[in-house]
Parts: C-alpha cells; sequence; structure tokens
C-alpha cells in the first residue's frame, strides 16, 4: 500500500525534558493506524509535529514521499493534514459554516451559499447529523466533534489525525465515530486515531503503533494482537490486569444527599434534584459524560459550590450515627471544625488540590497549615509527611521541595492521594482520579481505593472509563445533564446499560 | 554535494530562522556568567553610544556614575537615603503583588500618608510634646494608607471590581486632595514651604549626621519583617496559596475575602508608613511630587526580586544607583537629560534583558539543538 505519511527519526525536546526520541513510522492510505501509548509517552506532541503545532528539533516528515516542513497549521492543511484535538478549537458564538470557513484566505468573496451546499454534500456522504446554521453553543459534545472532522473535511484533508476522540463520547457514540473513520478509510484516506484504550484500538484499526516513553516502540498488525500483547509493549514489562473488588464489609450510611440543586455562572441548572445515599465500607462509582454535573456535586459536598436553599447533604458520623449534620453551607474549614475528615481529591489537581509552585512539604500544609496557636507556620510534621508519601507511593522528584508543577501527572496525583488519604477520612471523594496516569500507577491507585474501602471509608469515584467503574465499584450512580439517571449494581450491569443511562435524560426535562 | 548534504539542507531551508527553546534548572554559576555579559554588553553599547554621540571619554562617564554613588560619604549617603525611600514602597507591595492584588495605587497610599503625617505636624506642631507628635504621625499615616488600599480590596472582595483600575484611579484622587489641603495649609503665603522651618516639630532628629537615619533603620526592620513574614507566618502562606490559585484556596478553607483585604490594609499601611518617613525624614514638605513615582517603581523593584524583600534591596540599588549617576553626567558633562538617560536605560535593558537568557535559548536555523 502506498504510503501517506512517513516520518523519519523525529527527536523534540521541551527543556530537559525529551518528549519524542528518534521516533520513525509511517501511515499508509486507506488504513487506520492507532497510535497508542501511555499518558506522557509523546503521541500527542508527535501529532502536534505533522499538523504543524510544533517543529520538530531534528528529523524528517515525508508525505506522499516528498519531503516537508510544515511550520505552521496553515501548511499542514496545504499538504492535506488535518488533525481534530482532544479539546475542541470552535468559537460558540459562531455557526457551524463560520467556524469551517474561519481561518481560509480564499480569494474574493467568501460566498456563504456555496459553503453551506459544500457543508451538506460532506455531512450527507459520512452521515453526520449537523446543520450549517446551528450555532456551536446549541451543540453536543458529539456534535461538536463531528464539527471539528467537517472543518478538516472541508479543507480537503486526505490524512486525518484524531487525538483521544473517544474520550468525551458515550459507548454509542463511539461506535457511530468508528462508523466513520471507516468509512472515511474506504474513501482513501488515511486516518491516525491516538488512544489508550485498548479495546478500541483492536476494533477499529489496521495497524498499531506503540509509543513508550517518547520512543518508538513497534508497529504490529491488529489482528495478530490482544490486550495483554499491547498492554505488555505499551508498558514495557507484564502486568495483570484485573481490578479487585472485596465484598463490602457491614456498610454503614455516612452521607445522605437530598434534593441537592445548583446553577452556575451563567444561570443554567448544572444539579436539578439530585438525591442519593453513600455507605462507608462501599466504592460508590459516579459515571456521566464530562460535565454533567459531577464536579459541581462533588464541590457541593465539599462546601465549595453553593446550593439552592433546599437542598440538604447530612453526614453520619462514624459511632455518632444518631447526631447528622447538616453540611450545606458551611465551608471546608467549617466542615473540618466539626471533626468531619472529609477528603476530596479534585479533578484540577494543580488549580485546587495543590498549589503548583509549592513543594511537596509546602503541599502539605495545605490543609492543615492552620492548626495551633502560633503565628508561624509549623513545617516538622508536613516535612516527615512528605517524606513518607515520597517512600511509601514513590514519588518520583528530585526534592522534597522541588515544585509539584514540574513532577509528571502521575507523581502529582500521588502526592494528593498520598495527602488525602493520610488525613484517615472517613469519606474519600476522587474525580478522575487516574486520568493522565500509567497503568501501573493506575493500578497502585486502585488498590489504594480498596484498602480505604476495606477500612470502612465511604469512597465516591468519579470515573470516565467505564470498563474501570464496572469492575471497581460497587454500586455506580450515573448522572446526566445534572440529574440522577439512574444507580445501578456495579456487579450485575454492564458497561452498556450505564452508556445508556449516560444520554437518558430524568423525565423533568 | 553528496545526496546525504541535500537533504539536510533542504531540511534546513524549510526551518523557522530562530526558535525559542525554554530551559529550567540553570546553574546558579550560569547565571551569574550571562547577567555578567549582559552588563559588559551594556557597557560596550553605552560606550560606542557615548563616542560616537557625544565624543566624550566612556571610561571618564562611567567614572562619574561611579563618583556620583560612591565618590563621597556624603554622596554614599543620598544614594543610601533614596535607596531606602525606594526599597520601602516595594516591601509593602510585595504582599499584594505576591497574592496577586495589582496594587498600582501605591503612589496613592504614600501621598495619603504623607498627607497624614504633613497635617499632624501643621496641627499639633506647636501643641503636642515631640515624642506624641511622632506617635500620632505614624498612626495617621498608616490608617490612612491603609485605607486607601482598603477600599479597592473591598470593592473587589465584596463586588468584583478590577483592582487595577481602581487603585490606579484612587492615586489621582490622592493627588487631587493633596494638591487642594497644600492650597488650604498655605493660608496667605506666596506658596507651601518647608512645614515647622523654625519649631522642626514633627521633624526627625539628626543622627548621625542626618535627619533621614531613622529612615534607614526603619527600612532594615521592614524589610526584615517582611522576609519572615512572607516565608515563615501563616498568613504569608495564606497570601502565597491565593496568589497562585483562588479555587485551591478555597479548597484549603481559607476565606480569600478577608485575606485579599487584610494583606491590602498591610500593604497599603506600609506605603503610608512610607510617606510619612518622605515627609518627617527626608522632605519635611508634602506635594504632589512627594511619592515622585515610587509607587510604580517599586513594582518593578517587587516583581524583579520575585518579592524577596532582600533582593529588592539589591535590585533598589541598581535602580537607583542608574538614576543618580545619570543626574550626574548630565550636569558634569553639560549632557541633555535624555543622553544620559539612554545611557542609563541600556544597562537597565541589557540586565532585564538578561533574564530572558536565563529562562530560555534560542535555536538559530541549523544550529545545534542540544545547547
Amino acid at each position: 500500500m502506498e504510503k501517506a505519511l512517513e516520518i523519519r527519526n523525529i527527536t523534540k525536546r521541551f527543556g530537559e525534558v525529551v518528549a519524542n526520541h528518534d521516533v520513525s513510522m509511517d501511515v499508509r492510505r486507506g488504513e487506520i493506524l492507532s497510535v497508542l501509548g501511555e499518558n506522557g509517552s509523546g503521541k500527542t506532541t508527535l501529532m502536534n509535529m505533522i499538523a504543524g503545532i510544533y517543529y520538530p528539533d531534528s528529523g524528517q516528515i515525508f508525505v506522499n514521499g516528498q519531503e516537508v516542513s510544515i511550520r505552521s497549521p496553515g501548511d499542514a492543511y496545504a499538504l492535506g493534514i488535518g488533525m481534530i484535538h482532544q479539546h475542541f478549537k470552535l468559537v460558540d458564538v459562531f455557526t457551524a459554516a463560520e467556524n469551517i470557513v474561519l481561518g481560509l484566505h480564499d480569494k474574493g468573496r467568501q460566498d456563504m451559499k456555496t459553503v453551506t451546499a459544500k457543508i451538506r454534500e460532506i455531512c450527507d456522504r459520512y452521515g453526520f447529523d449537523i446543520t450549517p446554521e446551528q450555532k456551536v453553543y446549541d451543540m453536543t459534545v458529539s456534535q461538536k466533534q463531528t464539527l471539528e472532522i467537517v472543518k478538516v473535511l472541508y479543507r480537503g484533508a486526505d490524512i486525518l489525525i484524531l487525538d483521544e476522540p473517544t474520550a468525551v463520547l458515550t459507548p454509542q457514540e463511539t461506535e457511530k465515530l468508528f462508523g466513520v473513520m471507516r468509512e472515511m478509510k474506504r474513501d482513501g484516506k488515511a486516518v491516525v486515531i491516538i488512544t489508550h484504550k485498548l479495546h478500541e484500538v483492536l476494533s477499529v484499526s489496521d495497524r498499531v503503533a506503540i509509543l513508550r516513553k517518547g520512543e518508538y516502540v513497534d508497529t504490529v498488525e491488529t489482528k495478530d494482537a490482544t490486550e495483554l500483547s499491547l498492554t505488555e509493549m505499551m508498558v514495557g514489562k507484564k502486568v495483570e490486569l484485573n481490578i479487585d473488588r472485596p465484598l463490602p464489609n457491614n456498610p454503614v450510611k455516612r452521607l445522605e444527599v437530598s434534593h441537592v440543586s445548583c446553577v452556575n455562572k451563567e444561570g443554567v441548572k448544572v444539579l436539578d434534584d439530585v438525591s442519593f445515599d453513600v455507605y462507608g465500607g462501599e466504592i460508590l462509582g459516579i459515571a456521566g459524560i464530562s460535565g454533567s454535573g459531577q464536579k459541581e456535586l462533588l464541590e457541593a459536598i465539599a462546601g465549595l459550590q453553593l446550593v439552592s436553599p433546599d437542598s440538604k447533604i447530612t453526614y453520619f458520623q462514624p459511632d455518632k450515627e444518631d447526631e447528622p449534620e447538616a453540611l450545606v453551607g458551611k465551608n471546608p474549614r467549617k466542615i473540618k471544625e466539626l471533626g468531619i475528615s472529609l477528603s476530596f481529591v479534585p479533578e484540577d489537581r494543580l488549580g485546587m488540590g495543590l498549589v503548583g509552585s509549592m513543594g511537596m512539604t509546602d503541599n502539605m500544609m495545605l490543609k492543615s497549615y492552620e492548626s495551633g496557636r502560633s503565628i508561624f507556620t509549623e513545617r516538622k510534621a508536613p516535612k516527615k509527611l512528605a517524606e513518607d508519601i515520597m517512600t511509601e507511593l514513590g514519588v518520583v522528584t528530585p526534592g522534597i521541595n522541588t515544585p509539584v508543577r514540574r513532577l509528571s501527572g502521575g507523581n502529582v496525583q500521588k502526592v494528593l492521594v498520598g495527602r488525602e488519604i493520610a488525613a484517615s477520612p472517613t469519606v474519600l471523594m476522587t474525580a478522575y482520579a487516574v486520568r493522565g496516569l500509567d497503568i501501573g500507577t493506575s493500578y497502585t491507585i486502585y488498590h489504594l481505593l480498596n484498602e480505604q474501602k476495606e477500612k470502612g471509608v465511604a469512597v465516591i469515584y468519579v470515573g470516565e472509563d467505564l470498563d474501570v467503574l464496572v469492575e471497581l465499584c460497587d454500586r455506580i450512580l450515573v448522572l446526566c445533564g445534572g440529574q440522577v439517571s439512574g444507580i445501578v449494581d456495579g456487579r450485575s450491569t454492564t458497561k452498556e446499560e450505564v452508556g445508556l443511562l449516560m444520554t437518558k435524560r430524568g423525565d423533568k426535562q | 554535494m553528496s545526496a546525504q548534504n541535500k537533504t539536510k539542507d533542504m531540511n534546513h531551508t524549510g526551518e523557522p530562522l530562530l526558535r525559542m527553546a525554554k530551559r529550567d534548572g540553570v546553574s546558579l554559576k550560569k547565571k551569574i556568567l550571562i547577567r555578567a555579559a549582559a552588563i559588559l554588553l551594556a557597557l560596550i553599547i553605552d560606550a560606542l553610544f557615548i563616542v560616537m554621540v557625544t565624543d566624550l571619554n566612556p571610561i571618564k562617564i562611567y567614572g562619574t556614575m561611579f563618583i556620583a554613588n560612591f565618590g563621597n560619604k556624603l554622596k554614599f549617603m543620598w544614594m543610601i537615603r533614596d535607596l531606602v525611600t525606594l526599597l520601602i514602597v516595594g516591601v509593602a507591595l510585595a504582599p499584594a503583588f505576591k497574592m496577586r492584588f495589582w496594587n498600582v495605587g501605591g503612589e496613592g497610599q504614600i501621598l495619603m500618608g504623607g498627607l497624614a503625617a504633613a497635617f499632624c505636624m501643621i496641627k499639633f506642631g506647636n501643641t503636642m510634646p515631640s515624642w506624641l507628635l511622632i506617635v500620632t504621625m505614624v498612626v495617621t499615616s498608616v490608617l490612612c494608607g491603609a485605607l486607601w488600599a482598603f477600599i479597592p480590596a473591598f470593592f473587589k472582595a465584596r463586588w468584583g471590581t478590577n483592582e487595577t483600575l481602581f487603585t490606579l484611579m484612587m492615586n489621582y484622587a490622592a493627588t487631587s486632595i493633596v494638591a487642594c489641603a497644600t492650597n488650604i495649609f498655605r493660608g496667605d503665603a506666596p506658596m507651601f514651604t518647608t512645614i515647622n522651618m523654625g519649631t522642626k516639630a514633627g521633624w526627625f532628629p539628626m543622627i548621625l549626621g542626618a535627619r533621614y537615619t531613622i529612615n534607614v533603620i526603619v527600612v532594615i526592620i521592614f524589610t526584615v519583617l517582611m522576609y519572615i513574614y512572607l516565608k515563615y507566618t501563616k498568613h504569608g502562606y495564606e497570601i502565597a496559596v491565593v496568589g497562585e490559585s483562588e479555587n485551591t484556596a478555597r479548597y484549603a478553607g481559607i476565606d480569600v475575602k478577608k485575606v485579599m483585604m487584610r494583606t491590602m490594609a498591610i500593604s497599603g499601611a506600609i506605603c503610608g508608613l512610607s510617606g510619612m518617613l518622605i515627609v518627617a525624614g527626608k522632605d519635611q514638605i508634602i506635594s504632589t511630587g512627594s511619592a515622585d513615582g515610587r509607587g510604580f517603581t517599586a513594582i518593578i523593584v517587587a516583581w524583579l526580586a520575585k518579592f524577596n524583600t532582600f533582593y529588592m534591596a539589591l535590585i533598589s540599588l541598581l535602580l537607583v544607583f542608574l538614576q543618580r549617576g545619570a543626574d550626574e553626567i548630565a550636569s558634569a558633562y553639560g549632557l541633555n537629560d535624555y543622553a544620559a538617560d539612554i545611557i542609563s536605560g541600556v544597562i537597565l535593558f541589557c540586565i532585564l534583558g538578561s533574564e530572558f537568557f536565563i529562562n530560555y535559548r534560542l535555536i538559530f536555523k541549523g544550529g545545534r539543538t542540544n545547547d
């Protein structure tokens, strides 16, 4: 088969970090190539160089056999390369058509009629459900992604790169996207999909290129690969892919959330009459498309989110279950002063859970610095804690005072999770606890959560990977558009059932 | 040309002419080397400028700049006086800027503090014993400065107003109030002159041959105290967290609004105090020019030192050295003020520019990429 794109000996550094080292690979016409690798393995950096976002430090890129120099996304488009980024690059107040022509420098007057006609043609061909006149703010996440795809097709791209396109989609939407990708393949386009989800790799691609720690490992035919063989190539060693799920041991009601609603700054209802109970000794999973109210729900429990007046969140202290405490209207400090040990690993680690410019010691102080009467801060105990976490969880850092911003995502997460668990919580809330972590670290985190569960802690696990949710959690609450669309038993449910609930709004619309 | 060379050349024709790459973990030795190179470069550029434009001997000009600051005891003391006057404002602004609260209202806070001190000197100069007068001056100037900074902080905490615009406008208000007050103070006199010229009430006493000795001592104390406050106290920790991320601060249970208002009150209080030091220890008069732009220059001082008050002293030294040096060469050689400013400006530009090379390195077309 003809090579659409070939890269040779590409190296890219950011400061001291080598993001890609001497990577060579090729993409053929009429195939779907998966680029597989853990977070931080350099997949996105590599693709960004092909799309003109970064410029390689050394190495060559060939398109259709010709050596090229891609210095900007414009250069990439001119060569027929289009990239669909993980974070959409759309103007909310523009229509689909306006977004598509944005940045095009066609000579003469822009004739929206022909533009619209051309867009319709593309949509009909692939069965896309967007209309050119629709405004972006009216679109669902899946529609926005479709629009990004139409955008690159409109510009005549025949090499398409999709960066983790399924991260924001439900299983059903993912299937639809894969259908579109297969259609493009039949049209003779070269399609590259970046992902770290193994089952997707196996179901959609023809070949898989594997990256590990910035280096190219190998390219294999998908039909010869299995989940296990791919994982081993990706991680570099044998791994066990089973998550434990011990039976809950004598669960006790720890938290009662009832009729919680709240609106965001724009006045949109992000939580709508949410009610559920959380038990000590179990892991309650929370599933939903991103932005369905997960963040607001956890923040409401933690005392960081203003909720409507009739919302009730009640906490039952162990051994004092008959003296419930109302949490609504209390900020994190007041909650702590009540003697409630609530630990929270927020989604935005460096923007909420930690202070990026501070070292581990100072970050340990974040939730305990005000204890004691002295006007001065006490650093001995936090330093000890930081050292303990470093050794126990294997945090890789140049030093205990190195700003945590400079650590890798996995290590940042270990620092945060370590601190929250060290507070011996009775309720532990985690938002996307394994996002951006490699497989080994993810399993460490699952293990830590199970440990807490067995200690009788009520664990809330907001997750995005449905495979993990149905393997790890005792119960799964599904949010859709700020409403609870179902609470299912983790042991008997399936991924498909959860996926369907994720798109099913409650009846009060 | 071999085939291999050809591809290499082709590659380079497409490469951008100049690229930047971030670098971290620059060794101390390298940092010092880069800065030394910057100063050397500045001196060379200035020498060229001096020779070409003024036809003077650059070595002599540099000598004069040095003598202007270190030439004799009096010049040295004046330099120290100017240094501490700038430094105390930097110390005052440091907590606000560390909290990422853009307090560009230092100028107004200084003026309000100075005005309060001047008012006390005029009103109570003849009635209060001198120790009580000084205490009253300190208290009122600190309160006035703190109030002037607290108002924008309160509005920001309460209604989310923009602090940069608000503090800036407070400067104009303060300038107008001072202009109005001096007109009232002078009464029928043709102009407002030195306050309490005869009684010297409210003037700092002469110590070691200078009235501003107390200023120097006070500024040294505040420089040390502010260093400790920011680095070792709970308040300092809260300021650092709020400055980094308000969400993290809320997560940690910090009352962001309270910290904001408290820190601005402290910032303004020290600015107010510096106004009092200017009036009592340095000028013995208040005017709209009493702050002399220090409220703005001190922002540079605070940021460049990354809020470390000891580095602030070094940066104040540099700025004062250049300013005094420029003034001296302008008068000594009959140079145009602008020419003198260009000479000191080039030095400042090179030193500030060297920070870029400490944080980034440049890769030229076809250049080697691994440093």
